[in-house]
């Protein structure tokens, strides 16, 4: 047994006659292992994340003076155990254990997977002939769900798939029922798993030893795997801020299928889209050609081009007919109008090396700071917040960190569906005893896991947080050491929450006095506290003040810099964190450095031989609002999808189409492209090398794995390209070289080098040495400000732009799903995720439901002042009565023709999450056969 | 309007859109069964360990689980769907109906098929039965109800008949009974006035002292009597060196075929066995003891729950508090880790060891089990002294030895017998020796798990560790008397078909290795080599008990019984 304290010595016993020892911990099936033993294995899996189970009894080793065998997978020796793992009494009950199991097989010519584990270990072990009747019953296939093939003739009842789903990814869909032989895998109730609460998270795939879960793409319609890789690339995911790491598995330059990589942020595991979410980049819409907008075509602001037929608008052009059109329109409109009415959108999904770039040609190539991306739609006010209040926009520890808290606040986050493998870690955490509590006006899956569910009014969020900070400071449960040594400001923190009892709030934020007093109660108390946070508390035009209100919380009660506390805004795109960091935004050169600073600018100017725009540049927004007032004029527009991202967009396309010159640079026809003058056809993701950073700071490399397709280039080449085309005397041969020059202005990247990341695949930034690993927590002896001093600004109530009234009675709430990332161009053009969530849904009550005098799933409209969609209704238990939540990936009931282009005033970010709306049955039709 | 041509997914994607899911994934809560079950639970805990409890509500009062209730329950208590299902589905006494399924007839009569009861006809009136009850009635076969004296024993819902026969269980589905808590024979005030529970205060005024207590009873040789014998006085000093807070399981999930003595005692003076508790509770300072019983004995269980609420009433209780929890059809929960999970709320599947039970046990904490005859003594030996027990005793084995007895004797029942008296003595003595007409042939010693000897070797002393050396053991001392007239065969096919219906499915040596044992044994002459070979890896690899002591059975059948193998196989 191991010792209480945690200091366990090595075990010495003997394997097979040989002295060994057996680290703290460590079961004789590993030491085994190390010692060059093998045992067979089954229903244990040394992965990450898995507990040895021992029920498959494929690994039994004899142990002197016991009466029966046991199992070396979760059996720890104990000093001086006499452990035989070769003997013939534990290789004979092995053996049958094997033949037992090949017995009720399906036939190893017809098995489902003839390379599963399962098999590769029976061939080992020589078992082929089953001496055993056959049990009567075989179990059907399942091949309800679009991503996994089912097939539980060949299950082994091993348990992994169980474990997978309920210990390792904890979305507790798969369970063993019955019992004795009877026992069987089930989704649900024994539900088909297509129809189950499965979000096909795919760790039961992975898991599986022995085919009966396999990738759908990997079986032929007999359920017989017949794919199979001949090359394996190590990569990361292209879609969250997680950045999950992963390995694509080629066959014939073909994507065969993809499984989860020991990464520091995700330990194996995938969601939805990383695993079954790549087929989108040989899609048949993919951009192959560049593009010219055909002469004479005008464009309109509501005038989209089919993506699958954009020839009414376009017609193809060779690369240099196609780059010379966009340099010149772009030149032309410099040259004349000066370098203010050009802007540039670059984008977080591409590399740093490409944000870089970007962001240098805008500055250098266009002359300006109008260079922006789509943080400004996402964290844009927690980034305002946190370099105001503690010096840095990045996290303060890795969501990882939430092992070592006993207590976790997600709030205005719905991680299982927007940032699903950190929820795991979330739902670990809880699972584990930390009480994890969840503010959000919407109900969501989390909640089962929650000691408290805070399902607090629609923008009411700084009503509720002052509460808490009132509660706090009221009852002195605050850090008053910490808040000495390292917090200034907090005198007018305390004076400003006085008003905020919690009896003066509940009304307010709809959460009872009483669970405001304990929740607060709880978070000062706490050990270890860490907040994350989401969209839910940045798109508001108080959005800002939001985070003040969290980053006040964590620094009062010293929650920062030690293991397992924190702030961690959860960035929502693969390379937000990482565009940002590289200056693709207005304000700020690479590594946050303002433009306006005059010593900052020389060194820039010295840097990249270029004199610089002295002002700050314009938010996305704000570029928006200045194409229409006629003083932007052109733009190249980098993976970003404007015409479905933006709020309001009838006032956003308007901009579009108004525009003089528009290059757009993109995968496929986007609905921006639709008001592009030139269409460069680009690299998706699998098809470069670059690096990215997650939302834990962690540097990361992606690679190569695929051909490009037909003409499409590299956007590193096409960048340069450009910046040629614009003057630029650009000379980048490789990737590296843009990496090693960015990492060269950034002290944040001191110490990581290309080289390094190539080697290690990631570091955490800041990391001390080039042979030290990065800090997962930082800010543990001060801040990045004057005197590392944090500094806490008081956040009074704000109501949301547009209240709800009597023509607009409900609130409208947007976001994410699961299955669709983003706007929707990579994720609907991937079959399973557009097999799973195949078109516009509003999510409203059951109450709404009845109300309106309709049936789940029948069409309404939803109208604001801005515009209206139609689109089928969602009846959801987790959507409160008088509010509506649409999702924005959607072109043909697109949200954001109804969001409210409200602005933060510091962080320029809209107001996403709230705005009036109008909901109403939709004008009845036949009801589409299922 | 604003309506686009979206991007389309695949190359054929020309034959239209499906229409997206009306709700989130998954099966929905209905609020009408949300609102049913507020309604049961009223303001009980949703706490996870009492699921069991809480789809027992359901099942009582709805006659079976919907899948609608299952759904609602589950929100109720925070739980996962699965996690509902897997518990609900692995009890043989809920009843789970999914969407579309008909729900179960009113009522259920479950006839016991196991060794006594199949010897006394339960084949011949379980086929009779089903013919004449008609459609309002299910009757469906059950193992062992602990009536094995009174065979062939059915139970109408939980009520049982004993010594069935079609006209008497006919009867009774037409009374519709319900459980009543039983009368027991030494009721709280007889119990108390005849000197019960003086033990127990002299203990909680400290003026008894537990190391005091353990040695009276290590002295005494007193053993688990569930049927593992660990010595009593040595788990409790084991115990209450782990440290605190340490938690008390009594196992009252009597389901070893033939065995009926828990039953017998907690029938005839259920205090003696609470004072029992109460003092152990005391020896090990556990400040929550759980009572586990199997859902078979309903009378006893409402008995418990009444008597439990009288001693704590009369503050006898003060150390400790009791909890009562129902079994729902599982003998895997009389294995002391299985039913561990099982008062957690869990699938019944035993624990791997190490840890032991008593490192690690329910909920995590240190956990002294016991058997309800174990404590069903310790009044008598703490009082009478160490000496009254082991100047008890036969063939230089000491003390006394309950014995369930079953089968073709002319008295069957419970028999308190020496310790180490031999099976034709128990015969001659204890039990007015063979039916008539019936010539002794066999007998199980202990129950499915402890083998077959013939009468050849009757003489043998019964007690823990006489017969390991024969591949047999005592256990629960189950005796079932087997004649000529009854085939070994069969008996062991009997046996192993109850292992088979009630292996948890957790190993593969288990789950597997009793299907495949049944399927050999039903089938043509028995395939001896390849049997052996199966139960060397049943015994050697399986995960508890269950399954290393399944293949008893049918190897003392090949190895005493010799002739038989050549017969046909038999049948009652």
């Amino acid at each position: 047994m191991a010792d209480t304290n945690g200091k366990a010595a090595p075990v010495k016993f003997t394997l097979d006659g040989k002295e060994v020892e057996a680290l703290p911990g460590e079961t004789i099936w590993q030491v085994a292992k190390r010692q060059g033993i093998e045992i067979p294995h089954l229903c244990y899996s040394p992965e990450p994340g898995y507990r040895a189970d021992g029920n498959c009894r494929a690994c039994m080793v004899e142990i002197e003076g016991e009466r029966v065998l046991a199992a070396s997978c979760i059996r720890k020796p104990s000093e001086g155990m006499k452990v035989k793992a070769t003997s013939e009494r534990a290789k004979t009950a092995r053996q049958m254990v094997f033949e037992l199991l090949v017995t009720d097989q399906p036939e190893r010519a017809t098995s489902h997977d003839p390379q599963s584990k399962f098999w590769s270990w029976a061939d080992r072990m020589g078992i082929d002939v089953a001496r055993f009747p056959e049990r009567e019953k075989m179990p059907a296939p399942d091949r309800s769900h679009p991503a996994m093939a089912v097939n539980l003739d060949a299950c082994i009842q091993c348990n992994l798939c169980v474990r997978a789903c309920r210990e390792v990814q904890v979305n507790d869909v798969i369970g063993m029922a019955g019992r004795g032989h009877g026992e069987k895998i089930v989704f649900d109730f024994d539900d088909p798993m297509g129809q189950s609460t499965c979000v096909a998270c795919g760790e039961c795939v992975q898991a599986c030893p022995t085919g009966a879960l396999m990738p759908a793409t990997l079986v032929n319609d007999k359920n017989v795997r017949t794919e199979f890789p001949d090359r394996e690339v190590h990569s990361v995911c292209p879609y969250c801020g997680v950045g999950c790491q992963l390995t694509y598995h080629i066959k014939n330059d073909k994507l065969l299928y993809v499984t989860g990589r020991d990464g520091p942020a995700n330990e194996n595991r995938l969601c939805v889209k990383g695993r079954f979410g790549f087929d989108y980049i040989s899609n048949p819409q993919r951009l192959t050609k560049p593009m010219v907008r055909k002469d004479g075509v005008a464009k309109a602001a509501d005038d989209l081009v089919d993506p699958s037929n954009p020839f009414t608008h376009f017609r193809e052009a060779t690369w240099e007919e196609a780059m010379e059109r966009a340099a010149s329109g772009l030149r032309k409109i410099r040259d004349r109008d000066g370098p203010r009415a050009l802007a540039g959108f670059g984008s977080a999904k591409g590399s740093n090396e490409e944000a870089y770039l970007f962001q240098k040609l805008v500055r250098t190539g266009f002359g300006s700071n109008n260079v922006d991306h789509c943080t400004r739609l996402c964290h844009a006010s927690s980034v305002a917040a946190l370099l105001e209040g503690v010096g840095s926009a990045a996290v303060t520890a890795t969501f990882n960190e939430c092992k070592n808290s006993d207590f976790i606040i997600v709030i205005g986050a719905n991680p299982t569906e927007n940032h699903p493998v950190a929820a795991t870690f979330f739902k670990q955490a809880a699972k584990r005893g930390a009480k994890l509590v969840v503010m959000d006006p919407r109900g969501q899956a989390l909640k089962r896991h929650a000691w408290k569910m805070m399902q607090f009014k629609n923008g009411a969020d700084v009503a509720m947080l002052n509460a808490m900070l009132n509660v706090i400071i009221g009852e002195k449960l605050y850090d008053q050491q910490y808040v000495q040594t390292y917090v200034e400001g907090f005198d007018q923190i305390a004076e400003n929450v006085k008003d905020f009892t919690p009896e003066e709030m509940e009304p307010i934020c709809g959460i009872p006095a009483d669970t405001l007093r304990e929740v607060a109660r709880g978070f000062a108390r706490a050990e270890s506290a860490i907040i994350f946070w989401g969209m839910g508390v940045s798109q508001h035009t108080h959005g800002t003040d939001n985070a003040r209100c969290l980053i006040a919380l964590s620094l009062i009660c010293g929650q920062v810099g030690r293991p397992g506390t924190g702030l961690h805004p959860l960035r929502g795109q693969n390379n937000v964190q990482g565009a940002s960091d590289a200056g693709l935004i207005p304000m700020f050169f690479p590594d946050y450095k303002s433009v306006e600073n005059p010593e900052i600018r020389a060194k820039y100017e010295k840097a990249w031989g270029k004199k610089l725009d002295p002002k700050r540049g314009k938010t996305v927004v704000e570029i928006m609002d200045a194409v229409h007032a006629g003083e932007i004029k052109g733009m190249y527009i980098m993976g970003e999808n404007p015409a479905m991202s933006d709020p309001d967009l009838n006032h956003a396309r308007g901009a579009l189409a108004h525009l003089e010159h528009l290059v757009v640079q993109d995968i496929f026809v986007t609905e921006t492209c639709s008001y592009a003058d030139v269409i460069l056809p680009a690299s998706a993701w699998p098809e470069k090398d670059g690096t990215v950073t997650n939302t834990n700071r962690q540097v990361q490399m992606g690679r190569k794995a695929l051909p490009l397709p037909g003409d499409a280039r590299q956007d590193l080449w096409i960048i340069q390209d450009l910046a040629q085309r614009l003057g630029e005397k650009w000379n980048y041969k490789h990737v590296s070289e843009v990496y090693t020059e960015m990492a060269n202005l950034m002290p944040a990247l001191d110490n990581i080098s290309w080289e390094r990341v190539e080697r290690e695949d990631h570091v955490t930034y800041p990391s001390d040495a080039p042979d030290k690993p990065g800090r997962d927590v930082v800010f543990d002896k001060g801040f990045p400000r004057p005197n590392g001093m944090a500094k806490l600004v008081a956040a009074k109530l704000l109501p949301p732009n547009e209240a709800p009234d009597h023509e607009y009675p409900f609130i409208l709430t947007t976001g994410r799903q699961l299955e669709h990332w983003h706007t929707g161009s990579m994720t609907r053009r991937a079959t399973v995720l557009d097999a799973l969530e195949p078109a516009a849904i509003a999510a409203v009550s059951r109450g709404t439901i009845t109300k309106l005098g309709l049936k789940p799933g029948d069409m309404i409209r939803v109208t604001t002042r801005r515009g209206t969609v139609e689109l089928n209704s969602r009846q959801d238990d987790g959507i409160p009565d008088g509010v509506v939540f649409i999702p924005f990936a959607y072109v043909e009931a697109a949200a954001n023709i109804l969001t409210n282009p409200a602005l933060d005033p510091f962080g320029k970010i809209p107001e996403f999450k709230f705005c009036a709306a109008k909901v109403e049955a939709a004008s009845p039709r036949m009801e589409a056969a299922e | 309007m604003n309506i686009q041509n979206p991007p389309r997914a695949g190359t054929n994607g020309t034959g239209g859109r499906r229409r997206p899911p009306r709700t989130p994934k998954g099966r929905q809560v209905d609020p009408q069964a949300l609102d049913e079950i507020r309604a049961l639970l009223t303001d009980r805990p949703r706490r996870r360990d009492l699921l069991i409890e809480h789809l027992h509500l359901i099942q009582d009062q709805y006659g079976y689980l919907s899948a609608a209730h299952l759904a609602a329950l589950a929100s109720e208590m925070k739980m996962a769907l699965t996690e509902v299902y897997e518990v609900a589905t692995f009890y043989a006494h809920f009843d789970v109906v999914k969407e579309g399924e008909l729900p179960p007839p009113p009522v259920t009569v479950r006839v016991c098929n196991s060794l006594s009861c199949a010897m006394a006809g339960a084949e011949k009136l379980m086929k009779e039965l089903s013919g004449k009850l008609g459609r309002e009635v299910r009757v469906v076969p059950a193992p062992c109800m602990g009536g094995c004296d009174r065979a062939p024993v059915c139970a109408v819902g939980h009520v049982q008949t004993f010594k069935a026969t079609v006209d008497s269980v006919t009867s009774a589905v037409k009374a519709k009974p319900h459980a009543r808590a039983w009368n027991p024979d030494v009721d709280f005030a007889a119990y108390q006035k005849a000197g019960g529970y003086t033990l127990l205060k002299s203990c909680l005024t400290d003026k008894r002292t537990r190391d005091e207590l353990i040695k009276i009873v290590s002295d005494a040789g007193l053993r688990g009597l569930g049927g593992a014998g660990f010595p009593t006085g040595r788990k409790w000093a084991l115990v209450r060196a782990e440290p605190a807070p340490r938690m008390f399981a009594v196992n009252a999930d009597e389901g070893e075929p033939g065995t009926f003595k828990d039953r017998y005692y907690l029938e005839r003076d259920p205090h003696r066995f609470i004072e029992g508790v109460l003092i152990a509770a005391w020896v090990v300072e556990a400040p929550e003891t759980y009572i586990y019983i199997r859902d078979e004995y309903p009378e006893l269980r409402l008995m418990l729950a009444d008597e439990i609420a009288r001693i704590e009433n009369a503050g006898l209780s003060p150390h400790t508090r009791l909890h009562l929890r129902r079994g729902a059809g599982a003998y895997i929960c009389g294995e002391e880790s299985a039913m561990i999970e099982s008062i957690e709320g869990k699938r019944g599947l035993p624990r791997h060891r190490p840890p032991y039970v008593a490192q690690v046990g329910l909920f995590g904490r240190p956990t002294l089990e016991q058997n309800v005859e174990t404590m069903f003594w310790i009044r008598d030996i703490i009082e009478k002294g160490a000496e009254w027990a082991t100047s008890q005793g036969r063939h230089e084995r000491k003390g006394f030895r309950s014995f369930s007895v079953s089968g073709r004797v002319k008295n069957p029942g419970v028999k308190l017998a020496p310790a180490g008296i031999t099976m034709r003595e128990l015969v001659d003595e204890f039990c007015g020796g063979m039916q008539d007409g019936h010539a002794f042939k066999g007998y199980l010693p202990g129950g499915p798990s402890g083998g077959i000897l013939p009468a050849s070797m009757a003489d043998i002393p019964l007690d823990f560790g006489t017969l390991e050396k024969y591949g047999c053991f005592v256990g629960s001392h189950a005796v079932v008397i087997l004649s000529d007239k009854d085939d070994m065969k069969a008996a062991a096919l009997n046996l192993m078909q109850f292992f088979e219906d009630e292996s948890c499915g957790q190993c593969t040596p288990c789950r597997v290795g009793t299907e495949k044992a049944a399927q050999l044994m039903a089938e043509g002459p028995w395939n001896v080599k390849l049997l052996e070979e199966l139960s060397t890896a049943m015994r050697d690899a399986s995960i508890c008990g269950l399954g290393q002591a399944a293949p008893n059975p049918l190897l003392c059948v090949v190895k005493y019984f010799p002739d038989e193998l050549t017969k046909p196989l038999g049948s009652w």
